[in-house]
C-alpha cells in the first residue's frame, strides 16, 4: 500500500485504511480455465471430431492461398536481372516484347522471352480456375490425364512429349469442365470462396442473432411478443423466391447473395439464445447484479452472454453447414455466383449436364461430401465437448 | 431381548469412491451401521459428509458406474444388495425399502396426477386392479392427512402446497408397507410449522406399521426429536454413534460436540429510538393482478403485501418471519424498489416509491440485498474479484484498478476470507464461503441499509452461527440497519431487535423481538415457536398444511 493511495482514500472518506497482511498478486495466468481445459480434453478426445478438425483445418489453410497453389501466372519470375512477382503486380505484355495489355505467361513466346533472360517459377498447378486450357487432345470435357497417356497428353503441343510445357502442372489431373477450365483449379478456389462464404454467413447472422435473441428473452414481455410474431412472420418468407426475384434486378454476386441469406438466417438461432436468457434473467446473480445498480446492457453482455455462448457454440458448426449447401444450392440452380466464378454447385450442375463426364459429377460431389462430413464431425465434437453432462464417462 | 439375531439392515465397512477423469475421490469411508426392525436411526452430519450418498447406496442408486464400492456389503435381511442382481434390487426399492426425498416438487412428476404417481407403485409391485388401487391410494392418502383424499386424487402437484406434496411422497412411500424407509432431509424443504406437522405424521405412522426408520438430516434438532439411535458422520466416516440421550448429553468425539454447540447464539446490539430512521413504509402494498379472459381484463388480485408499515432505523434490526408465501421476501423487494408498489416508500425521510430504476442508482450504493442461495447468487463466470468489484464500478467509477482492488480485498478481510482468494471462481469455495462472498459485495459499497433475504437457511449450522455472528459484528462495526427475513426464529432470535410476524400479505403481530419471543398475542405466532423450538405440531386452524 504506498503512501499517495492511501492519501486519495482518506481525502475521500475512508479512514479505515490498514494494510492488508500480505501484497497478494494474481495467481500467474495459466491459459485456459479448468473447465476450458476439460471441454479442449474432450474434445481431443473425440478423434474422430479431432482429426477431421486437423484434416479440415489443412485444408482450409491450403486453399487460403489458393492463388500460389493454382495459378496461370508463375509465382516469381526473374527476366533480365529483376525479379518479377506476377501474383501481385500486372505487367503488361510490352515488358516481355508483346502487345497485350495483362501478360499471358502461358504464352509459349512469353515463355521462351522469359526462359531465354531468366527463370519462371510456377505454381503446382499452372491454371487458375477461369483459365481455358487450349491444349486438351479431346473436345471439353476432357478427361483426367492419367487416363491418357503422355503421348496422347501431349499432342497438342508443338514438340508433343519433348515440349517444355509436357509437364505435370500443365495436366488436367481431374480432367476439365465443358469450357476446358481445370477442375482441381476449380476444385481449389470452390471451396475456398465456399467456406468462407459460409464462415462469414455464419459469424454475421450468430452476432445478429444472438443480439435480437438476448434483447428479447431479457425483456421480454411485448418486446418478445412483439419480435416473436415478427420472426415467425419472417420465416414464413421462402428465401429462394426472393433471391429469385432480387438476382432478376441486381446481378448476384457475393454481397448480393450474402446480404439476402443473413436477412433470412439471423433468425436460426434467436430461439436458442431467448431460452438461454429467459431461462437467465431469473437468476440470483442477475437480481444482485441490477440490485448493485448495473446497467442493463452491461448485465447482459457480462452475466447472461456467457451462458447462452455454450448453445450458440453448439449450433455454430451446423449453420456453417447450412450456409455452404445454401450457396451450393442456388450455384447449382443457377441463381448464384456470376457466370465464370468458381463455384462448387456450378460443378455439380456441369456433371448433370454432362453425365459422358462422370469426373465432373464424382468430383464435385466428393468434395462437397468430404467438406460437409468434416464440418459436422467438428461439430458433434465441439457439442460433446461443451455438455456439461458429460462429466464422467 | 428379541429372538432375532440377524438386524433388518446392516451396512458393513461401505465405502463409496466417484470416479470422475481419471480421478479417484472417496465419499464413504468404511462406516458401518445396523437397524433393527422398529427402530430409528438418523445418520448426521453437515453437508458433503457423505450422510446422503451412504443412503442411496443401500438401494444402489448412485450413478454407476462413476460410483463404486472399493469395500463393503449391505445386508438387508442377510442378502447383500451389492452383489444382488439388478432384478433382486428392483423387487426390494419401493417395496421392503422405501424412499422418501428432500424436494417434493422435484420428486413428483410433474405431469402425473396423484393417483396415477401413488397407484403406479402399487400396480408395479403388487399387481393391483385400477378400482383395488383406487381404493388403497385413498386409504394411503387419508392415513398420510390428506383432507377430502377424494377431491384430491386427481389433483397435479403444483396444485399443491410443499407440505401436502411431501405427504403425497410419504403415501407413495408407504404404499406397500416397507420395513425400512430411508428419508434424505424429508423436512429440510418445509416450513417450520410443516416440518413439525410431518414429523409427527412420520412418527405416528411408524408407531402403527412398525417399520425401521433411516432418517438423514443435519438438523440436531429433529435427530434429538425423532430418532432412537445417532450416527455422527462427517468427511464420510462416522466418527460416533450411539443412543440419542447419550450423544446429546456426553458426546465423546470433538466434532459432535461442535455440532451441538453451533445453535445460532447471542442477541442484537443494544440500540434506542433515538437513532435516524433509515427505511419507513407506509401503508405499502404489492398486488399482483389476476388476468382472465380474451382482453386479459384484471378480475382480483393477489394481495402479496398488503398495506404494511415498516420502521427501521439506523443499526438496527428489523426481523421479518413468516411461513413461505406470506409475502416476506416480496415486501424486502418493494423496499428495494425491485418490484413496483403502493404506498410510501421513505428511504432517509426522502420519499422513493415514485423513483423511475434510473433515478434509483445512485441510492442502489446505500440499499444492498444478500440473497438466500450461496450457490445461485454468484456469477460462475465470474472471479470472486470482479463479483465483488462490480458494485464499484459502477457507484465509484473513477476509482484507479489498484484503488478498487484494495477496496475488494479490504472488504474480503473484512469478511472472514482470504484476500489473496480473489482470483478464485465462487465454484473452489464452500456454501459459507459463498455466502460470505455475497456479504463482501454487498458491504464493500459501505450501505446504509441491507436486506438479507434467508441468508442462513441454505447453510449447515454450525456455518449459520458463524455467519450470524459476522453479520452482527458489521453492523456493530457500520451502524447498519438490517432487514431480515427468515423462517428460521432461533436465528431471528439472535439478530432482531424488532420483528414483524406475516401471514398472507398481512402483519399478525409486530413488536419488540422480547415481547414477540416471550410472550406471543396471537394463535399464529404461538403456533410457529412451537414448531420452531419445540418441533411440536400445533393442531391449530391458523396453519397451512
Amino acid at each position: 500500500m504506498d503512501t499517495k493511495l492511501e492519501n486519495r482514500l482518506e481525502k475521500q472518506g475512508y479512514e479505515d485504511i490498514a494494510p492488508l497482511a500480505e501484497q497478494t498478486l494474481p495467481p500467474p495466468r495459466k491459459g485456459l480455465s479448468p473447465i476450458n481445459k476439460r471441454r479442449l480434453e474432450n474434445f481431443k478426445k473425440n478423434k474422430r471430431g479431432y482429426w477431421s478438425f486437423w484434416i479440415f483445418a489443412v485444408l482450409f489453410v491450403l486453399t487460403l492461398f489458393a492463388e500460389f497453389l493454382a495459378n496461370d501466372k508463375p509465382i516469381l519470375v526473374s527476366y533480365k536481372g529483376e525479379l518479377l512477382a506476377p501474383i501481385f503486380v500486372e505487367y503488361p505484355e510490352e515488358k516481355f516484347g508483346g502487345f497485350l495489355a495483362v501478360t499471358d505467361y502461358r504464352d509459349p513466346f512469353i515463355q521462351e522471352e522469359i526462359e531465354a533472360n531468366g527463370w519462371m517459377l510456377w505454381p503446382l498447378i499452372r491454371y487458375s480456375y477461369r483459365t481455358v486450357n487450349n491444349d486438351i487432345p479431346v473436345p471439353a470435357p476432357a478427361p483426367p490425364s492419367w487416363m491418357m497417356d503422355k503421348q496422347e497428353r501431349c499432342s497438342r503441343y508443338p514438340l508433343g512429349v519433348d515440349d517444355p510445357n509436357c509437364v505435370s502442372g500443365n495436366f488436367n489431373w481431374l480432367g476439365t469442365d465443358d469450357q476446358g477450365r481445370d477442375v482441381v483449379a476449380r476444385l481449389i478456389y470452390g471451396f475456398r470462396i465456399s467456406v468462407l462464404f459460409g464462415l462469414a454467413l455464419t459469424i454475421a447472422s450468430s452476432v445478429i442473432g444472438v443480439a435480437a435473441g438476448a434483447v428479447q428473452g431479457y425483456y421480454g414481455g411485448w418486446v418478445d411478443l412483439g419480435f416473436q410474431r415478427f420472426i415467425e412472420i419472417w420465416t414464413a418468407i421462402p428465401t429462394l423466391y426472393l433471391i429469385l426475384i432480387v438476382s432478376s434486378v441486381l446481378t448476384p454476386g457475393f454481397w448480393v447473395l450474402f446480404t439476402i441469406l443473413l436477412a433470412f438466417s439471423w433468425v436460426a438461432l434467436v430461439g436458442v439464445v431467448r431460452a438461454e436468457f429467459l431461462r437467465g434473467r431469473n437468476f440470483e446473480y442477475i437480481s444482485a447484479a441490477r440490485a448493485l445498480g448495473v446497467s442493463n446492457p452491461v448485465i447482459m453482455w457480462r452475466h447472461l452472454l456467457p451462458n447462452a455462448m455454450v448453445a450458440t457454440l453448439t449450433f455454430m458448426p451446423f449453420i456453417l453447414n447450412g450456409s455452404i449447401s445454401t450457396l451450393t444450392a442456388l450455384d447449382f440452380l443457377g441463381f448464384g455466383l456470376p457466370p465464370g466464378s468458381a463455384s462448387l454447385g456450378e460443378m455439380l450442375a456441369q456433371g448433370k449436364n454432362n453425365l459422358q463426364a462422370p469426373w465432373l459429377g464424382i468430383t464435385g460431389f466428393m468434395v462437397l461430401s468430404v467438406m460437409l462430413s468434416l464440418l459436422i464431425f467438428i461439430g458433434e465434437a465441439v457439442r460433446d465437448a461443451f455438455d456439461p453432462r458429460k462429466s464422467y464417462q | 431381548m428379541s429372538e432375532r439375531k440377524v438386524p433388518l439392515l446392516q451396512v458393513k465397512d461401505l465405502s463409496v469412491a466417484f470416479t470422475q477423469g481419471g480421478n479417484t475421490s472417496t465419499a464413504v469411508d468404511q462406516i458401518s451401521f445396523s437397524i433393527d426392525k422398529g427402530e430409528t436411526v438418523a445418520l448426521v452430519g453437515e453437508s458433503g459428509s457423505g450422510k446422503s450418498v451412504s443412503a442411496l447406496s443401500v438401494l444402489k442408486l448412485l450413478p454407476y458406474p462413476a460410483a463404486s464400492h472399493p469395500t463393503g456389503e449391505i445386508l438387508f435381511e442377510g442378502e447383500d444388495m451389492l452383489t444382488a442382481d439388478e432384478n433382486a434390487v428392483r423387487k426390494v426399492r419401493g417395496n421392503r425399502i422405501s424412499m422418501i426425498f428432500q424436494e417434493p416438487m422435484t420428486s413428483l412428476n410433474p405431469l402425473h396426477t396423484v393417483e396415477r404417481q401413488v397407484a403406479e407403485i402399487l400396480k408395479i409391485h403388487r399387481g393391483l386392479s385400477d378400482t383395488a388401487a383406487r381404493k388403497r391410494v385413498l386409504e394411503l392418502l387419508d392415513q398420510v392427512g390428506i383432507p377430502d383424499p377424494e377431491t384430491r386424487l386427481q389433483s397435479y402437484p403444483h396444485q399443491l402446497s410443499g407440505g401436502q406434496r411431501q405427504r403425497v411422497m410419504i403415501a407413495m412411500a408407504l404404499a406397500n408397507e416397507p420395513d425400512l424407509l430411508i428419508a434424505d432431509e424429508p423436512t429440510t424443504a418445509l416450513d417450520v410449522t410443516v416440518q413439525a406437522q410431518i414429523l409427527k405424521l412420520l412418527k405416528e405412522l411408524q408407531q402403527r406399521t412398525g417399520m425401521a426408520m433411516l432418517f438423514i438430516t443435519h438438523d440436531l434438532g429433529i435427530v434429538r426429536k425423532i430418532s432412537d439411535r445417532v450416527c455422527v458422520m462427517t468427511a464420510g466416516k462416522i466418527v460416533e454413534a450411539g443412543d440419542v440421550k447419550q450423544i446429546f448429553e456426553a458426546p465423546q468425539h470433538d466434532y459432535t460436540r461442535h455440532l451441538l454447540a453451533a445453535e445460532p447464539k447471542g442477541e442484537p446490539p443494544k440500540t434506542n429510538d433515538s437513532k435516524p430512521k433509515i427505511i419507513e413504509t407506509r401503508d405499502l402494498k404489492v398486488w399482483f393482478p389476476i388476468k382472465r379472459g380474451f382482453l386479459r381484463r384484471t378480475v382480483d388480485h393477489v394481495k402479496a403485501v398488503n398495506g404494511i408499515d415498516v420502521t427501521l432505523r439506523e443499526g438496527q434490526t428489523l426481523g421479518i418471519v413468516g411461513e413461505s408465501g406470506s409475502g416476506k421476501t416480496t415486501l424486502g423487494l418493494a423496499i428495494l424498489r425491485m418490484i413496483s408498489s403502493n404506498g410510501e416508500i421513505l428511504f432517509k425521510g426522502k420519499d422513493i416509491a415514485q423513483n423511475s430504476w434510473k433515478q434509483m442508482r445512485p441510492l442502489r450504493r446505500d440499499m444492498q440485498i444478500v440473497f438466500q442461495d450461496p450457490f445461485g447468487a454468484l456469477s460462475p463466470r465470474m472471479s470472486v474479484a470482479d463479483i465483488v468489484g462490480e458494485g464499484l464500478q459502477v457507484h465509484m467509477p473513477t476509482l484507479s484498478d489498484a484503488e478498487r482492488d484494495y477496496k475488494v480485498a479490504k472488504a474480503l478481510d473484512e469478511v472472514g476470507l482470504d484476500p489473496a482468494s480473489r482470483f478464485r471462481y465462487p465454484h473452489e469455495f464452500s456454501g459459507g464461503q459463498r455466502q460470505r462472498i455475497s456479504i463482501a459485495r454487498a458491504m464493500v459499497l459501505e450501505p446504509k441499509f441491507v436486506m438479507l433475504d434467508e441468508p442462513t437457511s441454505a447453510l449447515d449450522m454450525s456455518v449459520q452461527a458463524q455467519v450470524v455472528d459476522l453479520l452482527r459484528d458489521l453492523q456493530k462495526a457500520h451502524d447498519l440497519a438490517y432487514l431480515f427475513i427468515s423462517h428460521d426464529l432461533k436465528v431471528v432470535r439472535a439478530l432482531a431487535n424488532d420483528v414483524i410476524v406475516m401471514k398472507s400479505g398481512q402483519v399478525m403481530e409486530a413488536g419488540s423481538s422480547d415481547q414477540i419471543f416471550d410472550s406471543p398475542q396471537t394463535e399464529y405466532t404461538k403456533a410457529l415457536m412451537a414448531a420452531a423450538f419445540r418441533m411440536e405440531a400445533v393442531d391449530s386452524p391458523v396453519l397451512s398444511q
